[in-house]
């Protein structure tokens, strides 16, 4: 019954935008920061696009617009935190608030529509799987999570971002540019989940100024649920899509057995915490092992 | 050492002169002067606060001075970050901000200086291979033997984390290394263990500044004793010229 059609494709059309967020958030956590703010800019990017689009604005220009605004919201978060030396924590609840209360402003109150015609929808959320099983948002995300678990992998920039988040001061002593790196993860972060958001309101055909709500806090249980450490350094683009992947399935399951839907939230922490004490669990082997070899 | 001078073989390696440091309203450098000749090893000592860390901070270009000029090999320069200093080849291994724990040896060992298959921009691929093959003989060339480079560095005893951090330092040739309490914490036999790696970098032609509070370290692996008291350098002499007790008198 979960692998019935018309499930597995709601599942799939809602992955790859909650997925998205939890890679961005998962690569920040690594490199040892927080962003409360992705809820906030998954709301606010798509909304600067449709109003944009009302004002006249051709599609891409709106996007490039709503992209640059990514932008700017990840480099202040970034800014701030280091500069005035803040738990980022706390910067981007700030900027949580902030970003959700332009976005509420710029609506005007009712939500814009989005002309279909000007909107290459299909490039986006068309189906392009079998049985309108997959649609081009999946691809996104597969290319886009490939190219940031190679990056964090394989580059010296994913070095010097694992680094950043194991261990400040060894990084900074290696001279690695910590504030740049920090700065450039706050600015991913923030476009993924902008680029995520855009994903989902044109799969709807609308802009809501609420959508995203609560998705900062399930991006990170997403990345725990995953193995990113809290405390950063450890973790892995694959663990917090499998996280996101894991939320995914629980409320759906939860749906299709008629559970009464406000247990989801239950579900979704008592696997965030058994995840945390399972990984410290696995580690503590993993030494003792180590060590009897 | 030959007596001479202004002859261009005693030219110091690094020179400083009048270094200032305040940390908002302390006073951690009050006109610190310096000359470390080549292939010398200098002992630094003090009291805690003294101003060691602040003074290797600035030559490891960690922390920018507020007055003085640093000159190496003659030459005036101005040190903006670590990697300056590095390019300079002064390389700095501190007790405990060297390594990532969390990260493997291999990479350890090329933090920040990645060997790259090809990049762009100053980002690109890394050289694994590469990376594996020369951590393993970096290590083997200071005489650490370690089974793998891919273990975490977290899991290495404290004085096989020192090899690595010296092994790294060996590995990219640096002229002057500076240890910073490298001893601290360690039982005998690795303490043993640092103070050979020191005495071996004079026979490998390595200029080193090496403090601690041990004055027996001290004294078993150096050429020069300067000590500081409050910001200010209150002896300099050669080590035949002074004694454990003079130094302790003084500190
Ligand atoms: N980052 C900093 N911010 C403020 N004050 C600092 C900072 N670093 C050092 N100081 C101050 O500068 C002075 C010199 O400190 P420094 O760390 O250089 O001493 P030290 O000789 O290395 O001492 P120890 O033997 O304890 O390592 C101290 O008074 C210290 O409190
Ligand atoms: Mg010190």
């Amino acid at each position: 019954m979960f692998l019935g059609g018309q499930n597995l494709r709601g599942v799939l059309g809602l992955l790859p935008e909650v997925a998205l967020v939890a890679v961005g958030v998962t690569v920040l956590m690594i490199c040892g920061e927080f962003d409360l703010s992705v809820g906030s800019v998954f709301a606010l990017m798509p909304m600067t696009m449709a109003v944009l689009m009302v004002a006249g604005w051709s599609f891409w220009l709106a996007v490039g617009a709503g992209l640059i605004v990514c932008v700017a919201i990840g480099l202040v978060n970034g800014w701030v935190t280091i500069q005035f030396n803040i738990p980022s924590f706390i910067t981007t609840l700030g900027m949580m608030f902030m970003a959700r209360s332009l976005t509420v402003v710029i609506s005007g109150g009712f939500p814009p529509r989005l002309d279909p015609a000007a909107v290459p929808s299909w490039l986006f959320v068309g189906f392009v799987g079998p049985g309108g099983l997959i649609r081009a948002s999946f691809l996104w995300f597969l290319a886009i999570a490939a190219v940031v678990t190679l990056l964090l992998a394989k580059t010296n920039l994913g070095n010097w971002i694992r680094a950043t988040g194991g261990f400040l001061p060894a990084a900074q002593a290696m001279g690695i540019p910590t504030a740049r790196v920090k700065i450039a993860c706050f600015v991913l972060c923030s476009v993924l989940a902008g680029f995520a958001g855009m994903l989902q309101v044109l799969r709807l055909g609308s802009p809501l100024p609420s959508i995203g709500i609560g998705m900062e806090l399930q991006a990170v249980a997403a990345a725990v649920i995953g193995g990113t450490s809290l405390f950063g350094g450890i973790g892995s683009v694959i663990g917090g899509i499998i996280g996101a992947l894991l939320i995914r399935v629980i409320d759906n399951g939860m749906v299709l057995s008629q559970v009464d839907s406000n247990w989801f939230q239950f579900a979704v922490g008592a696997l965030t915490i058994l995840a945390v004490v399972g990984n410290a669990w696995l580690r503590k082997r993993g030494r003792a092992m180590k060590v009897e070899t | 050492m030959d007596g001479t001078f202004d002859s261009p073989a005693a030219e110091p390696l690094i020179s400083v002169r009048d270094l200032h440091k305040w940390y908002s309203g302390v006073h951690a450098l009050k006109g610190v002067s310096l000359d470390v000749a080549p292939r010398e090893a200098l002992g630094l000592v003090g009291d805690n606060g003294a101003g060691k860390s602040t003074l290797i901070s600035i030559l490891s270009g960690l922390v920018r001075p507020d007055e003085g000029e640093i000159r190496v090999e003659g030459r005036p320069v101005v040190m903006r970050n670590p990697r300056d200093a590095m390019e300079l080849g002064i390389e700095t291994i501190y007790q405990y901000n060297s390594m990532v724990p969390i990260m493997s040896i291999a990479r350890n060992v090329f933090i920040g200086r990645e060997p790259l298959k090809w990049s762009l921009g100053g980002i690109g691929w890394l050289d694994e291979r590469r990376m594996r093959a020369d951590s393993v003989k970096a290590i083997a060339d200071v005489d650490l033997h370690l089974r793998s480079p891919d273990a975490l560095v977290g899991e290495l005893s404290g004085g096989q984390r020192q090899g690595v951090a010296i092994a790294r330092a060996m590995h990219f040739r640096s002229k002057v290394m500076i240890l910073d309490e490298p001893t601290n914490h360690l039982s005998v036999k690795e303490t043993a263990k640092v103070i050979g790696f020191v005495r071996s970098l004079k026979a490998q032609g390595v200029t080193s500044i090496f403090i601690s509070h041990n004055l027996h370290h001290v004294f078993a692996c150096c050429d020069r004793i300067v000590a500081m008291s409050l910001g200010q350098v209150v002896l300099d002499k050669p080590m035949g010229e002074t004694s454990m007790e003079e130094v302790q008198d003084l500190l």
